[in-house]
């Protein structure tokens, strides 16, 4: 038998991101037991990488937005794939949450009058992005670990155990989920510091893992984002939907090649930076496509005055959504107007004095004063696309956010469907704070309405700590693999083959890769012993980035469309026979399969908030025949 | 323009440990993370380092270079001649785990104990009105990446574990003082901030504020007016006499 540290909870949260503490809040408050599990210290997830602003209608700086305002533009940016639920929630439910942060003790920039200021960003057609400089992420985890350390308080108060009901289990990976018959009963994992394992007996459990990212070269996503969610979820017998879709960043560093991928903050857009090509040119305005022509300036003046007054001019190209801007900066490139690292100049410089540039973006500029030697007050800066967010993942209800296995919920990043094809700057922080809660909700709903708490068998837990010291005794018998060389071969082959513009022939040879590395990996070979051995945390995390490159790499070939953040040069239109449709992945243990399978139409009320002009550009014929435009 | 680098990191667990030298390829535009990495990839599979963001934003990768609290991934190689020794090693407040990574549990114990923030009970959410230049204060704090370095460096602690127990340090002092001036704050955290945080154990020499990779002014905007205020109440006389006659209930004046 396995020697294995037992623990027993009511609900684990994996993943102490924006989306995991805020469930984790949520489930405590309920009066539940709660263990949050994560890969690193406490405080460091990847929400701190955040940058812009948390995206909530509160009318702060135009009193004409609202939340119908949000939900169409949201819609919009995900190019109408969207679970139209979860937008229409997320819409209506994110100025609370943002309310909620100040009561814990956020601060947020201010308007004149005292409230939360609000920023300019891509898609959202008013300024709607709460921040606070271009450091929101960061004041976000922190307000909710600090949340966790109030509600510690009063449970030291009452106990004399600051972690009687909400303990955070720090630099702990879990490798599996554990069920009873179809429920989930808890999961299993390692301590990174001592490599022991460690054992939760829980009848729910909260997916808030984040993303995907090192799955491809060039990211703006930490080592965390290995896809273990995504992969705990197929796993344990739940789906995916969406994986072909992921955000390449528009806007990366791109020199020095070590910190190629950083992020760029949208807010130097949204703060009247602009796109340069190498003759000067402000490129994006040959970039705007059909279904846009009405919300953006085709030309300089217009755009340049849209900043003072936004109410009679139309905004500047340089905010279009994300997946438009990526695409024009790959076309630049190509024809060979890029910055001498191939790039594309992003100039704020000459557009505001330096004075205010640190002011306002004060991350950006220390960020590339200490990385690339470069003010960003006195020149530009050079800028590409990066491996951003993946809008696919665990398909979940929107409104408990449960998967389709009982007692497994998702939220953030890893859960799927709210942004569509491609999601807006700023709704992901509150993404995860409104499904955040949502999911801890939806958890505690279920713990209380459960008669009696699934068991763990013994055999699954050593079937599991089998599985996890695999690499210190290869079994595959050909030569042995260095865990570091695959993951550098994965992320080439997924960069190259399956990024930002892909094609039918180049998918099949990443996949005909990843069957290969997968072949490869019973062979893998770690040195040393089990305390905090990086080679093999790779080892274990390289699994789940396997799986899920192959949800991406095969769904992204039966797309046979271009949409948000799937582009595929051999079909470069978007098609409204394919707008309707979800590719769906599971597995049976070894391989991935993917069917397709129809949304939900949207409610009556919330089709009509849409003029039958911009539906037409996106629905068939058929789909249109309900709105009263077209019966009119 | 690549060339080879003379590294010297400290490897080792809580029980032993020395320092292994190692000569590694180095490129342009690296900084020392980068190099890390490398060792990792190439000669030392095992060899543990924290880290996470690599663009300074997560506090993961605190370590020592050469003798100074410093995080790998902001520390470009372009700093260092060519020819120079690189000696990396852990934080040296903190109980090492294994290699670079320590034990910082003493920080967030030290978290915990910072009464938590207190706002009016009758004030609702989406009421709060803060003025920017109020709020302002308090965002200089936030702006900390929980390092820790300056926890590292501060001599209070750095080789007196004894002090541990009394003092907080710098990270957390400074934490005190960044609820004391959030506007809407209603607790009095002068008292706490001397008796159970250690802010007299402080003797501003500015340390903390010289490692703070987030360039916080620690000392002059945090630890200083936080002193002045705790002189305020305990040593002004006619506050003392206001005490001693009226005995003033300790809500912030």
């Amino acid at each position: 038998m396995t020697q294995v540290e037992r623990h027993t909870y009511d609900v684990v949260v994996i993943g102490a991101g924006g989306a995991g503490l805020r469930a984790a809040i949520e489930a405590r408050q309920r009066g539940l037991r709660t263990a949050v599990v994560c890969k690193s210290l406490f405080g460091k997830a990847h929400t701190v990488m955040a940058e812009g602003g948390v995206a909530a209608s509160m009318g702060n700086a135009n009193s004409n937005d609202n939340w119908q305002v949000h939900f169409r533009d949201t819609m919009r940016g995900g190019k109408f794939l969207n679970n139209w639920r979860m937008a229409e929630l997320h819409a209506k439910e994110a100025p609370d949450r943002v309310w909620e942060l100040e009561t814990y003790g956020a601060l947020f920039d201010r308007t004149k009058d005292g409230r939360i200021s609000q920023r300019n960003f891509g898609g959202h057609e008013y300024p709607r992005l709460a921040h606070v400089g271009d450091r929101t992420g960061l004041e976000l985890i922190r307000t909710l670990q600090q949340k966790i350390v109030s509600l510690q308080q009063e449970d030291h108060k009452e106990t004399g155990d600051y972690e009687a009901k909400i303990k955070v289990f720090a630099e702990c990976t879990i490798t599996e989920l554990l069920k009873d018959g179809d429920k989930i009963a808890g999961a299993f994992g390692y301590w990174r510091e001592s490599g022991r394992f460690i054992l939760f007996e829980a009848p729910a459990v909260v997916l808030a893992t984040g993303g995907i990212g090192k799955s491809f070269k060039v990211t703006s996503n930490s080592w965390e984002y290995t896809g273990d969610g995504h992969a705990l979820a197929l796993k344990a017998g739940a789906t995916l939907i969406n994986m072909e879709f992921i955000q390449f960043h528009p806007t990366g560093m791109v020199w020095p090649p070590s910190v190629k991928g950083i992020l760029v903050t949208e807010g130097v857009r949204g703060d009247g930076g602009v796109l340069r090509n190498s003759d000067g040119k402000r490129f994006m305005f040959d970039y705007i496509p059909e279904v846009f022509k009405d919300k953006y300036a085709d030309n300089e003046e217009e755009a340049d005055r849209w900043y003072t007054d936004p109410d009679n001019n139309r905004r500047t190209p340089d905010l279009l959504p994300r997946d438009e801007v990526a695409r024009a900066i790959n076309s630049e490139v190509k024809a060979g107007r890029g910055s001498p690292h191939g790039g594309v100049f992003l100039d704020i410089s000459s557009r505001m004095p330096a004075e205010e540039i640190r002011r306002r973006l004060p991350s950006m500029h220390h960020q590339f004063k200490e990385l690339a030697d470069v003010d960003i007050t006195a020149e530009p800066m050079e800028v590409g696309p990066t491996c951003h967010y993946v809008m696919g993942g665990v398909e979940v209800d929107p409104d408990t956010a449960a998967a389709k296995v009982p007692g497994l919920f998702a939220a953030g990043e890893v859960a799927g469907g709210m942004h569509g094809s491609n999601r807006l700057g700023g709704n992901s922080l509150s993404d995860l704070l409104v499904f955040g809660r949502r999911a801890g909700t939806g958890a505690a709903d279920y713990v209380d309405g459960l008669t009696d708490r699934p068991e763990i068998a013994q055999s699954d837990v050593d079937k599991a700590a089998a599985g996890a010291v695999l690499p210190f005794d290869p079994r595959g018998g050909g030569v042995e693999e260095n865990p570091y060389t695959l993951h550098s071969e994965l992320q080439q082959s997924m960069n190259d083959l399956v990024g930002i513009i892909r094609k039918a022939g180049e998918i099949r040879q990443a996949l005909q890769k990843i069957d290969e590395i997968k072949a490869r990996i019973p062979n893998i070979a770690v040195e040393g012993h089990r305390q905090f051995n990086p080679g093999w945390h790779l080892a274990i995390d390289l699994y789940n980035m396997i799986l899920v490159s192959e949800c991406v790499a095969k769904a992204a070939l039966l797309r046979e469309e271009s949409r948000g953040g799937h582009t595929r040069d051999d079909h470069p239109a978007m098609n409204a026979n394919w707008r309707n449709k979800l590719l769906v992945c599971s597995t049976d243990g070894t391989d991935v399969s993917v069917v397709e399978q129809p949304q939900l139409p949207m409610r009556q009320e919330l089709f009509e908030l849409f003029e039958i002009g911009e539906l037409e550009k996106y629905y068939t014929g058929e789909e249109l025949a309900a709105h009263p435009g077209r019966k009119a | 323009m690549g060339y080879k680098a003379q590294f010297r990191v400290w490897r080792g667990d809580d029980e032993s440990g020395e320092l292994r030298d190692y000569v590694i390829e180095v490129n342009e535009g690296e900084v020392v993370l980068d190099i890390i990495h490398r060792l990792q990839a190439t000669q030392a599979p095992d060899l543990a380092v924290r880290w996470n963001c690599k663009a300074g934003k997560c506090g993961s990768c605190s370590a020592e270079i050469n003798g100074k609290p410093r995080l790998l991934c902001m520390t470009r190689m372009s700093t260092f001649d060519e020819d120079e020794l690189i000696t990396v090693t852990p934080m040296r407040t903190f109980p090492v785990i294994r290699d670079l990574v320590t034990d910082v549990s003493y920080n967030y114990t030290k978290a915990r104990e910072v009464q938590s923030f207190t706002p009016p009970p009758d004030l609702k959410p989406g009421e709060y009105r803060m003025q920017q230049v109020d709020v302002e204060r308090s965002q200089e704090f936030r702006k900390c990446i929980e390092c820790f370095l300056c926890q590292n460096t501060c001599h209070v602690i750095r080789d007196h574990e004894e002090n541990k127990e009394a003092f907080s340090g710098p990270r957390f002092l400074m934490r005190v003082a960044e609820l004391e001036m959030h506007p809407l704050d209603t607790a009095d955290r002068r008292d706490t901030a001397q008796d159970e945080h250690g802010l007299g154990y402080c003797n501003i020499t500015k340390c903390c504020t010289d490692v703070c990779p987030e360039h916080i002014k620690i000392t002059d905007n945090a630890l200083i007016p936080m002193k002045e205020r705790v002189a305020g109440r305990r040593y002004d006389p006619v506050v003392w006499l206001g005490n001693k006659l009226f005995r003033r209930s300790s809500k912030k004046s």
